[in-house]
């Protein structure tokens, strides 16, 4: 491809699509880009040459009416021709070899700078917690990291772990991706190098509700990133009496598996609801959290998650208002 | 056309009562008769799973469909992927080796005829068993159906924790079964193959086809054996409490992979060896050229089966391996371009001087070369493992291994059916029909496979039931559904063209072809036990000296 119409190309990737591999935002997501338009470029050619010559020979060597009757001549196979075809292709896979394993090593095998973002990524059916160990945050589904720097990179290290089955992590502008396996911690880091909100979704089937497990990734500046971990970081700010939905939360079985921090409620099934409110979706990015759609979910998750693994608690209609208030305050 | 080598008349089936005509083909232990019954079954399957394909395409023609449940369309896949592989490909390019090995090498039948009916009716009462998951399946717990774990079948899903219920069981007792049977007509295949090769006809010698087929019994035999382990465990851990899997209790999920891809890649060759074979029978033929290069095109055969058995963990490039083990594979993978590259230039190299014949068959297998240029291609950048880590489990490797598996296999084995359908009816297939096929599966195809490539790009993973608006993937969707409508109609034709042809085709004769195996030199279809007279060959393409004595291949080889 002309140098200038893949520069158009790629200029024009994120208006395409939100997840294109081709718009990259993050060094590991652009190592990987460069060595994928090598690899394109090369394969690209091989492809040329070789239609091209698959082409001449159906058009030229076409049966004719002329040859009729006659056989053409009979050959057997060149020694000089095969050699060629087994040389250049070998030559050309030690250059491709060689290309990737430096890419292999440039993303695999890179340092943890001491002033790297850490968080812990658990998988679970069909959601994700995020943990940020040195930092005292627990949260679900809405990953916050800074943006890095190039000339000073606060990358982020994701420690992956699954709870239960298989996931993969994939948000593709930022890095590619790494499955959370049980039994078997994974890394994976990127290093943003713009603010905004980035896609993704898990992308090792695992169950039911594989489709609606989605990621979103909200890379802040700096100052944002450190307000919002301090938001993260206290407990649920709950002033006044005890309200009812409170009460009910807190009498059914929502507390088996959700946390509220600073109440009764500890569960760690489900996800952490202690600053539920500061987050834009719900049900893992199934729907976005507005008040009639947390109703809904309450009353029955299977509405739009049908498999999701959270039952509906058969709340009568003034007990899931209650309960929807009370989650409404949990900001 | 020569007639020493066979001195039968055209013989023809007396009508019988059908049940008598039944109990001869469930009792039969004739290679050609099984070879037909393998691919009738592959036949039966290959629009079952084509019918849990278009449903899955009809629930993603656009966002937010709500045509099947996660549930349905989850079941859909592992269906129709379990369906493809173990129940039509396999059975498929069985029944080919079967019907064709005997007749091209000189024999009478297959080494061990009783094991070939015992592998056919293993391999058939497989295919039934994972079926009746869909009566039986909900067993004792009242969870599940049909298995909805994925044809892969990753840990720990498949534990009794994640899939409880039968459907698990289903899916691991019928590959269990089919895997026997399987090794079986591996055996089978090597021992016809080593042991019944007529006089005159050394290892070099024998068709490519021989060489291919025998090439793909050493892989079944090397490769299925893991598969049939890694299900021995899952039931172990599943009902006698083990943990090789169980995750929950130390087990590994990566060896269920290390398991499943040491089968699952090969496989892949084990499938693709055979559709070489096809291609490298009917090019010649239509191209009327002797094959080029035939010592280089069995080195490069040998030469895939091996490297294809070191290559499995390109498939788990995203499980966590050291960038050491990572590097390997990437080698290892982009190692087995170079045997295929040298297979496509020889092919390439047997068109070139010659005067091609545009018959249905040769249009399957220039457009099998075609794509499969392709699908390499697209295979070499996932060999990339960093390209790879974007692009598996995307649509991307989903449009990549259907090039491969429909584009590849499929193709040749539709030229495969068209090119020894007189052979093996004895009627010639109609030639209109079979062109009219051959554009719709094209343009169906194309419009299906090709873009498909584009929403994987854009980060689509495979294995969703419903997709958001607004992530650029709706238009590609809405053209991959479109193009099942034209493969559906193709394979409509297709089925009209051999029912028509089989009873009201022209009649074939032994050799319609102009062609210079063996089996063109008896009668269409072949008589009981092939060959009145056991032939003697002198070169890779007998019928090609008989026709020119004066000059003979022997003179060359």
């Amino acid at each position: 491809m002309q140098p200038s119409l893949m520069a158009a190309f790629l200029l024009a990737a994120p208006y395409l699509s939100p997840t294109n591999i081709f718009a990259p935002a993050s060094t590991p997501a652009q190592s990987i880009l460069d060595l994928s338009v090598f690899v394109l470029e090369v394969t690209g050619a091989i492809f040329v040459v070789v239609f091209a010559l698959l082409a001449y020979a159906v058009v030229k060597y076409r049966k004719r009416r002329s040859g009729e009757g006659r056989e053409p001549a009979q050959v057997y196979g060149s020694t000089q021709l095969e050699l060629a075809w087994t040389v250049v292709p070998v030559l050309i896979v030690v250059v491709l070899f060689l290309a990737a394993a430096r890419v292999i090593a440039s993303i695999q095998n890179a340092p943890k700078p001491a002033n790297a973002v850490e968080v812990t990524v658990i998988g679970h059916q069909f959601w994700w917690e995020y943990r940020y160990p040195s930092l005292k945050v627990v949260t679900a589904n809405e990953l916050h990291i800074p943006v890095s720097d190039p000339l000073h990179p606060t990358p982020t290290f994701l420690t992956l772990l699954s709870a239960d089955t298989d996931h993969s992590f994939w948000v593709p502008r930022l890095a590619g991706k790494t499955d959370l396996i049980p039994n078997h911690p994974n890394s994976l880091w990127m290093d943003p190098h713009e603010t905004g909100l980035f896609l993704g979704q898990c992308a090792q089937y695992c169950g039911t509700q594989h489709a609606l497990m989605l990621l979103r990734v909200y890379v802040q500046t700096r100052e944002e990133f450190d307000r919002w971990v301090r938001e993260q970081s206290r407990p649920a700010q709950i002033s006044g009496p005890v309200s009812e939905g409170q009460k009910i939360f807190e009498r059914t079985s929502c507390i088996n598996c959700h946390a509220v921090l600073g109440t009764s409620a500890n569960g760690r099934f489900g996800p952490d609801l202690t600053h539920l409110m500061s987050r834009e979706t719900i049900a893992a990015g199934a729907a976005p959290n507005t008040p009639a759609n947390l109703r809904r979910w309450i009353q029955d998750p299977n509405t739009f998650k049908p498999g999701s693994k959270m039952p509906a608690m058969g709340l009568s209609d003034r007990e899931l208002d209650e309960v929807t208030q009370y989650l409404e305050t949990l900001r | 056309m020569s007639t020493q080598t066979i001195s039968l008349p055209e013989t023809y089936e007396a009508s019988r009562p059908f049940v008598e005509q039944l109990h001869q083909w469930v009792t039969t232990v004739d290679h050609k008769r099984l070879g037909l019954l393998y691919i009738f079954y592959a036949l039966l399957f290959l629009v079952v799973g084509g019918i849990e394909a278009t449903i899955m395409r009809i629930q993603l023609i656009r966002p937010l469909n709500t045509f099947v449940s996660p549930q349905v369309f989850n079941r859909m896949f592992t269906m129709h992927g379990t369906t493809m592989i173990f129940f039509v490909a396999m059975p498929l390019v069985f029944g080919f080796a079967n019907y064709l090995l005997p007749l091209m090498i000189g024999a009478r039948d297959m080494a061990f005829p009783r094991l070939n009916a015992f592998s056919f009716w293993m391999t058939a009462f497989g295919g039934f068993l994972l079926y009746f998951s869909f009566v039986g399946g909900d067993g004792l717990y009242g969870a599940g159906n049909a298995p909805d774990v994925g044809w892969f079948a990753y840990a720990p899903l498949t534990s009794q924790t994640f899939s409880p219920g039968h459907s698990t069981d289903f899916w691991t007792l019928s590959l269990l079964v089919s895997g026997f049977g399987s090794i079986g007509t591996a055996i089978n295949i090597i021992a016809t193959v080593v042991c019944l090769r007529c006089k005159g006809m050394t290892l070099g010698k024998m068709p490519l086809f021989a060489w291919l087929n025998l090439t793909m019994g050493g892989l079944v035999i090397m490769v299925v054996s893991p598969l049939t382990a890694a299900q021995l465990m899952l039931m172990v851990d599943r009902y006698l409490g083990g943990h090789f899997f169980d995750t929950q209790a130390g087990g590994s999920a990566v060896m269920w992979m290390h398991f499943f891809w040491v089968f699952g890649h090969p496989e892949v060759y084990v499938l693709v060896i055979p559709a070489f074979a096809f291609a490298s029978e009917i090019i010649p033929v239509f191209s009327r050229k002797a094959i080029f290069g035939y010592p280089v095109m069995v080195a490069a055969t040998v030469g895939i089966g091996f490297i294809s058995m070191s290559v499995w963990a390109h498939h788990m490039f995203t499980v966590g391996m050291s960038s050491g083990a990572n590097t390997f594979f990437v080698l290892s993978t982009m190692a087995v371009a170079v045997p295929t590259g040298i297979k496509i230039f020889n092919w390439l190299a047997t068109m070139w001087g010659g005067q091609i014949h545009f018959t249905v068959p040769m249009l399957f297998c220039i457009a099998f070369l075609f794509q499969f240029l392709i699908a390499g291609l697209t295979g070499v950048m996932q060999a990339a493992a960093p390209f790879d880590w974007q692009l598996t489990a995307s649509y991307f490797v989903v449009a990549h291994f259907h090039y491969v598996i429909v584009g590849g296999i499929i193709f040749a084995s539709f030229g495969a059916f068209y090119y020894w359908f007189p052979k093996m009816s004895g009627r010639m297939y109609n030639e209109r029909l079979g062109q009219l096929h051959f554009w719709l599966f094209l343009i169906g195809f194309h419009l299906t496979f090709d873009f498909m490539h584009v929403p994987g790009l854009l980060g689509m993973p495979r294995r969703i039931y419903t997709y958001e608006p607004g992530r650029g993937w709706d238009i590609w969707n809405l053209i991959v559904t479109i193009g099942v409508v034209f493969q559906g109609a193709g394979v409509l034709f297709f089925v009209a063209n051999m029912l028509w042809s089989r009873f009201r085709g022209a009649l074939a004769g032994r050799d319609p072809w102009d062609a210079w195996t063996l089996e063109w030199s008896t009668s269409s279809p072949p008589p009981d036990y092939n060959f009145a007279r056991t032939p003697e060959v002198r070169s890779r393409r007998p019928l090609w000296d008989l026709k020119h004595p004066e000059d003979p291949d022997w003179h060359y080889e």
